[in-house]
């Protein structure tokens, strides 16, 4: 029994020791937020750990963009993560939050586009969408023909919300509410299709609050199907139903050529061209965000940094655009890649 | 006829019972026949559904075993690999060493020329050829200046074609990979350069974004520390803590109290823990995000009321005349426990912790919140190294959008399975052996 005591006691300590230890120095730089982000982010991270024997590989954790602000907002310090990824820009809200908590040094980096494509299964005729025509299938509220009044969405099929289009039933699987994708997909497609209608136009004059929420508020009758997160997923559901719409990113397309294909918006198909000459409408920018002060601290940001921003990562022909990153134009890259070598943080 | 009938019309009582009994009788049999007819086709759909499952799962995941290797010629040509000539482990490491595989592609195809072209004929290399090159060069520098064959991996794209599971008949804007690259791999089988083996990166690495080189020993190792804290930590709580209410404590309201919360924790959400782990260890104690030693904290959370429940099941087992035989002879209530009521019930409440800690194997859901969906390519060596676990490897593999990595995911489920299974049937035998019944 006395033995056991001495064991477990011992033990207690070696797990303490090690905590403190681990709390006193983290060697590892940490890095959370956007799934989006994820996949070119744990690439770098991993090319940065092969590269540089000196230094541990970066872990990388997908928490969303929202939480990973959270978590990076959280205060300055080796339990809070050094970076965070982002599929959308800071919000003041957040930026507010983290000067709350003595955040205050914030690098910006920009590191491409990411393409949102509107995909169905390669065996139906292609679909020459608009986004007028998307707002018209998903919006939860629709204008009435003759009034002009906002009534629940009554359109059951392509066909009735754009004579040319073919007679299918609508069905949209999409990602749900706390995806990054799903906001860019309303900020991109939805407010953009909305735009044109008298009755959203005096909406918008009178109370801009509610034209916003008019505009985004997706139809909840079963004609949009919320899929979850995961992008494969929604690919298989699109080969074994035909008539059937998915919304994912370029990725996803471009790995999954031969079963579906990418449908046309507003005449701009979704090609690696038209996405990084931004031509093709539904595509937003990436970010990740580097806290300055851990700069010092955490050995290797200086490094992964470089790494991220360098010509063969995030280039033109760098090994992140195999991955479906959409990289930047070339003199945007170069001041981008400058700006962040400079650390130069975002203005207060 | 008269008295005829009217003898009919008053039959024997006890015909008059066989009657409704053989009238009923047909509707019984058929109802039992029924029941029996749902309860087959219940186990029948339950295992189509098992065997389906599994089918899918070892059809997709099987091919992950193996991997496509290919042998190049390399020249480990001393001016790439050591211009001073000196021999400084620090150069040899710091070469470039793709720069040999290169070459070496380039001689093998001598006519590939502009740089596009070049780019896809050295994509059909896995990008850590060259670290192996590198490896070999500082094991045995010798090497240098020599000629040998070397395997080295085969991309993603090259081992995806050769497994089949990319149509070569559609037009080559709709496959991933190009008419020439499948020529080339063509001319590589034909000289005998292309070879599958087994697959020894899935159990030997990390995580890796490149599929061809990933592995779940990363997300293995961060396993067996998480379930290793979870056990050392629960199971010697929850036999005590079974123990003292079985034999010691007194039965009042507040045990009963007790009792009750033991049976409602058993109950309560695996999510609810995770998010009581991030409130407690992380935010409050401090402790690292995504490190083994908080997951196992927060597993054994949740294991600890199924261990309590197992083990209060074995000591009730143990019949009283054991306890009453003990305190006659003298023991004290300390030595009856120890001495012969634990040992008795120990095979139960060993059963009942392994089945504990298999539900702990394959939870993922709470280790969402305390930071172990992460991306680490580093083996963990310890409890507060950052670390993941199998359910959320095969998670996280599962949204990637790289066509390899559906297989491997399928690898990774077939491995976590083949635990659970080894798991399970170690509390069989434990049951099977060692349990006594009076």
């Amino acid at each position: 029994m006395r033995k056991q005591k001495i064991i477990l006691a011992i033990a207690a300590a070696g797990a303490l020791a090690g905590v403190a230890h681990a709390q006193s120095a983290r060697d590892y730089i940490s890095i959370v937020g956007s799934s989006t982000v994820y996949p070119f982010s744990t690439t770098v991270a991993e090319h940065f750990g092969k590269a540089n024997a000196k230094f541990k590989t970066p872990k990388v954790e997908s928490t969303g963009t929202g939480g990973g602000f959270k978590l990076f907002c959280g205060g300055v310090g080796v339990q809070y993560p050094d970076i965070s990824n982002a599929s959308r820009a800071i919000k003041k809200s957040e930026l507010e939050n983290c000067a709350k908590n003595g955040v205050a040094e914030i690098v910006e980096v920009k590191i491409g586009f990411d393409g949102i494509v509107i995909a169905s299964s390669k065996k139906t005729k292609p679909m020459a969408l608009t986004r007028k025509d998307l707002w018209l299938a998903l919006a939860k509220e629709v204008p009435e023909p003759g009034t002009g009044k906002l009534t629940a969405n009554p359109f059951k099929t392509w066909k009735d919300v754009n004579p040319e289009l073919p007679a299918h039933k609508i069905e949209v699987l999409g990602p749900p509410p706390t995806s990054g994708t799903r906001d860019a997909f309303v900020e991109l497609v939805m407010d953009e299709g909305c735009k044109d209608f008298p009755a959203i136009k005096e909406l918008e004059k009178s109370d801009g609050k509610k034209a916003k929420a008019a505009c985004g508020a997706i139809r909840e009758d079963g004609a949009y199907i919320e899929a979850g997160e995961n992008d494969n997923l929604i690919v298989n559901k699109l080969v074994s139903n035909l008539n059937a719409l998915g919304i994912f990113g370029f990725s996803f397309l471009e790995e999954n050529l031969d079963k579906i294909q990418g449908e046309a918006i507003d005449g701009v198909p979704p090609t690696f061209e038209n996405i990084a000459a931004g031509k093709y409408p539904v595509s937003r920018p990436l970010f990740f965000y580097v806290k300055k002060a851990h700069v010092a601290v955490i050995p290797g940001m200086k490094e992964f940094i470089a790494e991220f921003v360098s010509q063969k990562a995030s280039g033109n022909e760098g090994y992140l655009s195999n991955k479906g990153l959409i990289p930047l134009p070339k003199d945007q890259h170069t001041q981008v890649a400058a700006d962040a070598n400079g650390l130069k943080t975002l203005a207060p | 006829m008269n008295s005829l009938d009217d003898s009919a019309a008053l039959p024997p009582p006890s015909r008059d019972i066989k009657t409704i009994v053989n009238a009923g009788l047909k509707r019984r049999h058929a109802a039992e026949r029924r029941f029996r007819w749902f309860g087959l086709a219940a186990i029948s759909l339950g295992l189509a559904f098992v065997v389906l499952m599994f089918a899918n799962i070892i059809g997709k995941g099987y091919p992950a075993f193996w991997q496509t290797f290919i042998e190049l010629p390399v020249a480990f040509d001393p001016a790439v690999i050591d211009p001073e000539g000196r021999r400084d482990p620090k150069a040899l490491a710091d070469a470039d060493y793709a720069a040999l595989i290169r070459a070496s592609l380039r001689g093998l195809f001598p006519r590939v020329e502009g740089r596009r072209d070049l780019r896809e004929l050295y994509g059909l290399v896995s990008s850590n050829a060259p670290f192996r090159l590198r490896g070999q060069v500082l094991d045995d520098p010798a090497l240098i200046g020599a000629t040998r064959s070397v395997w080295v991996l085969a991309s993603a794209k090259v081992d995806t074609l050769i497994k089949g599971n990319i149509n070569r008949t559609l037009d080559e804007s709709l496959r991933p990979i190009s008419d020439q690259e499948i020529a080339w791999v063509d001319r590589l089988i034909a000289d005998g350069r292309l070879e599958q083996r087994f697959n020894t990166i899935l159990f030997g690495n990390g995580d890796s974004r490149e599929p061809e080189q990933a592995g779940i020993r990363g997300a293995l190792m961060g396993s067996f520390y998480t379930l290793l804290i979870t056990f050392l930590l629960s199971f010697p709580i929850g036999v005590a803590t079974a123990v003292y209410l079985e034999e010691f404590a007194p039965k009042n309201r507040w045990t009963d109290l007790i009792e009750v919360n033991i049976n409602n924790l058993a109950a309560v959400p695996s999510i609810v823990f995770g998010l009581l782990g991030l409130a407690v260890f992380i935010n409050f104690f401090g402790l690292p995000r995504s490190a083994p030693l908080v997951g196992g904290l927060v597993l054994s959370l949740m294991t600890l009321p199924v261990i309590i429940i197992a083990g209060r099941a074995a000591l009730t087992s143990v019949p009283p005349s054991i306890r009453e035989a003990a305190l006659g002879m003298g023991a004290s209530k300390l030595q009856m426990v120890g001495h012969h009521v634990l040992p008795l019930a120990m095979p139960g409440m060993l059963t009942g912790s392994i089945i504990g800690m298999a539900r702990a194997l394959g939870e993922s859901a709470p280790l969402l919140m305390i930071g172990m969906v992460a991306f680490i390519v580093d083996v963990p060596r310890g409890f507060t190294d950052p670390a993941t676990v199998l359910p959320v490897q095969i998670y996280l593999w599962a949204d990637l959008p790289e066509r390899a990595f559906v297989e491997r995911t399928s690898a990774a489920i077939m491995v976590l399975l083949g635990f659970m299974i080894l798991m399970n049937g170690l509390a069989i035998v434990l049951r099977k052996r060692f349990e006594r019944r009076w």
